[in-house]
């Protein structure tokens, strides 16, 4: 029922399904043929059980060991736990874009499912952009990544699986991070249903943002999960390399975050329509940018381990239809799309607008580090690389008025404010900053994480007192208070926890700008003291795993003679790839991690030395705990009634049809 | 507040931004690009001592030797692109990929008496991966031509230096 050739069949189904959900409701929209349009749910559906069955082929294909498959003999071995090989499907090149078009065509189905109370015209267009995408993708996956493809004869046992990608974290970092790739997929086709309709108002702003949200919340849990995995994994004590292939994640994330914010205003003062419908184009396009740069080999990353230019003509010529042909429809409708509400400097608006910009700064500044280097090598034939000097040189100094203006932003009322009355609301949290400021002097050493420490202090007591003054402590009673907490919007919670998640993260940053490392060669039972803690090697032994052998040293840290915790690094050997890798041991109580990795063995016997890592990373756990408070907060404001997707107002939709 | 002078806040707020943003970049680009050179270029212009370069070649087979400096393991090791050969001192963990006879790439300064400190080393990360800058740089010194099959390794490229300079 479920074999390669079955799966294969469901994938070219699925993509003759998609490129009638492009043509038929786009056609009839045209036409004003409602029936033709009607189709579009239907046709999104099928397309996804099609997908649904031809991924689920490919899982039984390496859960039954099927190495007559190339795919599973390349990625897959008979000794692999079975969780491995089951997330393996995603951890290649062909599965992972099966993955995308799977998770596209879920998005799909969810515009059909939740869009019900959209105008038709609007959720036709909508899906036929959804099914193009769809069916570029699955035309890339027919035609040069056939995750079916037969051997023969067929391998005794497959290759294995790159060690490293062994690993729970890692294998659920994908499918996270390409629904948020993906997920922006949906805000994308809006814009150009929008662009084609030559209408945007409050109306599609309110439908726009839930999924602009959604795919948000994955993006940024994905994010968080893929640094948290370089951080425990690769054991280099660090957690973000400003690699080629990070950056890919954070560009769309850098851009999305902007969209989240434009489409506010779009959504309550009819403003920033054209920006907003750029902002929806900019963030696919970069996500698409972003599968090119990790899936060919134009960018030489530590990361590629999937390169192949051959593909990368074929995701180009797509690129450039998707981008291109969405630009130029912009080109040729955004005049036609009118301007709304005045609004001033000082204002809410204002101060989105100035998120806004600050944020593409940001956006523009990451995007020419990452690429500078690869069009140096193809002009000048110069080898380059830019670093975590350079980012951090060039995007800290934008990121200390955008945390600034964020405390101040929720504070303003739209239109227009009062000076004395806003900064009267700011004024408690503009002491809690000043404590803050001290505190950071005491803690944290050099001028930037400082500034930065207390500018994030500052961004999370902004926004719990603009919580408190709102529910209005001070001058109403309990009772009171909690009835109008119950009553304020969720999305205003959700915006709450969102910046008191991005404060969290930029502390664990500041923070970790103090981590403290030291390399050390001793012998069992030797002592290394690193910032006030003794470490202590007590044993070192060797035990045979599942599919590795291993090397595992017991380490005991103690504080003034006190034993916090032992620690078990290990360094394992993986003999069908003749790989080795480190397995990091981390003790941490959520305000400093204490990480140790154990290194080479020298010498044998009583005499033998090794070489061990020891790191102190204060506040490390707060980096990807604020990414969780992040998108914990953008599922709270989801969950507010005004955005629920499947209660905007009945006469707003009214009027569309109409319209 | 009209149309028009809201926009021209706008303006100004966008072009301050962008501005700073490209100053800010700018001014990173200059201090902070790094240059990727092979061993041989390392050899005839040695940069300045203070410049962060990307040096990459080959391990040379049996040149890797370990000594404990002040309780910290320091690795040595020979970099050649066949050309020459630079040393390349480096305290640390080796990245578990790291191989004698294979690619790497390593992050640091030349320092004066010619060999290199690095602060970072970087293998490569399957067995048929070789960084980018290292097959380009031997592609371009003829020492491997893809067209003729898999790259030779280090133990070979010595001989062949050896070859060069005895006739």
């Amino acid at each position: 029922m479920f074999g390669p050739e079955q799966g294969h069949f469901a994938l070219a189904l699925a993509c003759v399904l998609a490129l009638i959900q492009f043509v038929v409701p786009l056609w009839g929209a045209h036409k004003r043929n409602a029936r033709l349009v009607a189709m579009a749910p239907f046709l999104a559906v099928s397309q996804l059980l099609a997908l649904a069955i031809s991924f689920f082929s490919l899982v039984m294909c390496a859960v039954h060991d099927d190495f007559s498959v190339q795919n599973v003999a390349a990625n897959s071995a008979a000794s692999k736990p079975l969780l491995y090989k089951i997330t393996g499907v995603w951890g290649n090149h062909e599965g992972s874009v099966l993955l995308w078009t799977l998770i596209l065509g879920v998005c799909g189905a969810a515009v059909s499912a939740f869009g019900r109370n959209l105008p038709d015209i609007l959720r036709g267009r909508v899906l036929a952009i959804l099914g193009g995408v769809s069916a570029g993708f699955q035309l890339f996956c027919l035609l040069t990544s056939d995750p079916f493809d037969r051997v023969f004869p067929a391998p005794m046992d497959g290759q294995g699986m790159n060690p490293l990608l062994q690993d729970p974290g890692l294998a659920f970092h994908p499918p996270i991070l390409y629904t948020g790739y993906v997920g922006f997929a949906v805000p994308f086709a809006f814009a150009v249903a929008a662009l084609l309709e030559g209408r945007v108002d409050a109306a599609w702003g309110r439908w726009v943002r839930p999924w602009a949200v959604a795919a948000w919340c994955f993006l940024t849990c994905g994010i968080a999960l893929g640094s948290w995995w370089s951080y425990y994994v690769l054991g280099w004590g660090g957690y973000w390399f400003w690699d080629p292939v990070e950056n890919a994640s954070l560009i769309p994330w850098l851009t999305g975050t902007a969209l989240v914010h434009s489409a506010i205003v779009v959504e309550k003062r009819e403003g920033l329509k054209i920006w907003t419908v750029l902002l929806a184009i900019a963030t696919f396009s970069f996500s698409l940018s972003g599968t090119f740069l990790v899936r060919s080999g134009i960018l030489n990353s530590v990361h590629a381990f999937a390169n192949d230019p051959a593909r990368g003509v074929f995701i180009l010529a797509l690129l450039a239809l998707v981008i291109g042909g969405s630009l130029a429809l912009f080109a040729w409708r955004a005049p036609s799309l009118t301007s709304g509400g005045l609004f001033s400097p000082v204002s809410r608006e204002g101060s989105l607008v100035l998120n806004n910009i600050l944020l593409c700064s940001i956006c523009a500044v990451v995007v020419t580090g990452t690429m500078y280097p690869p069009f140096m090598q193809l002009l000048a034939g110069r080898t380059i690389s830019v670093g975590k000097p350079f980012f951090d040189a060039a995007t800290i100094p934008l990121t200390i008025p955008l945390l600034l203006a964020m405390g101040i932003g929720t504070a303003l009322p739209w239109k227009r404010a009062q000076l004395a009355r806003t900064f009267s609301h700011l004024f408690v949290a503009a002491i809690i900053a000043a404590i803050g400021l001290m505190l950071c002097f005491w803690k944290f050493s050099g001028a930037l994480p400082i500034a930065c420490g207390a500018l994030a202090i500052w961004v999370m007591a902004a926004s719990v007192t603009d919580i408190l003054r709102r529910v209005g402590l001070g001058h109403s009673s309990m009772s009171d208070m909690l009835a109008r907490a119950r009553n304020l919007p969720r999305s205003s919670w959700g915006a709450a926890l969102a910046h008191i998640g991005a404060g969290i993260t930029v502390l664990g940053l500041c923070g970790m700008s103090g981590a403290q490392h030291a390399i050390v060669e001793i012998h069992v039972g030797e002592t290394r003291s690193l910032a006030g803690d003794d470490w202590t090697l007590l044993n070192v032994h060797d035990y045979a795993g599942p599919n590795y052998r291993a090397m595992q040293a017991d380490i005991a840290i103690r504080h003034n003679g006190k034993l916090i915790t032992t620690l078990h690094p290990e360094k394992r050997d993986f003999t069908t790839q003749n790989q080795t890798t480190t397995e990091v041991a981390i003790h941490t109580n959520f305000i400093t991690d204490l990480y140790g990795v154990v290194g080479d063995r020298h010498g044998t016997g009583a005499d033998a030395t090794y070489v061990l890592r020891l790191h102190r990373n204060p506040l490390a756990p707060w980096m990807w705990l604020g990414g969780l408070v992040m998108a914990i907060g953008g599922a709270f404001s989801l969950s507010d009634r005004r955005l629920r997707v499947g209660a905007p107002k009945r006469a707003a939709a009214r009027n569309m049809v109409q319209a | 507040m009209t149309r028009k002078t809201r926009r021209l806040w706008i303006v100004i707020a966008c072009l301050a931004c962008i501005s700073s943003a490209a100053a800010l970049t700018l001014r990173a680009f200059s201090s902070n690009i790094v240059f990727f050179m092979a061993p041989s270029q390392v050899k005839a212009h040695p940069p300045a001592p203070d410049r962060t370069i990307r040096l990459g070649g080959m391990v040379m087979a049996g040149s890797l030797h370990r000594i404990t400096e002040n309780g910290a393991p320091v690795n040595s090791f020979n970099v050649t692109d066949g050309q020459a050969a630079v040393e390349v001192h480096y305290t640390g963990i080796l990245p578990d990929l790291f191989r004698e006879g294979q690619s790497v790439v390593a992050l640091g300064t030349v320092q004066k008496d010619g060999g290199f400190t690095a602060s970072e080393v970087l293998a490569k990360h399957d067995e048929t991966y070789m960084p980018k800058e290292v097959a380009e740089e031997l592609k371009r010194t003829g020492k491997w031509d893809p067209r003729f099959g898999k790259a030779p390794d280090a133990a070979s490229w010595d001989t062949m230096t050896a070859k060069k300079a005895g006739g």
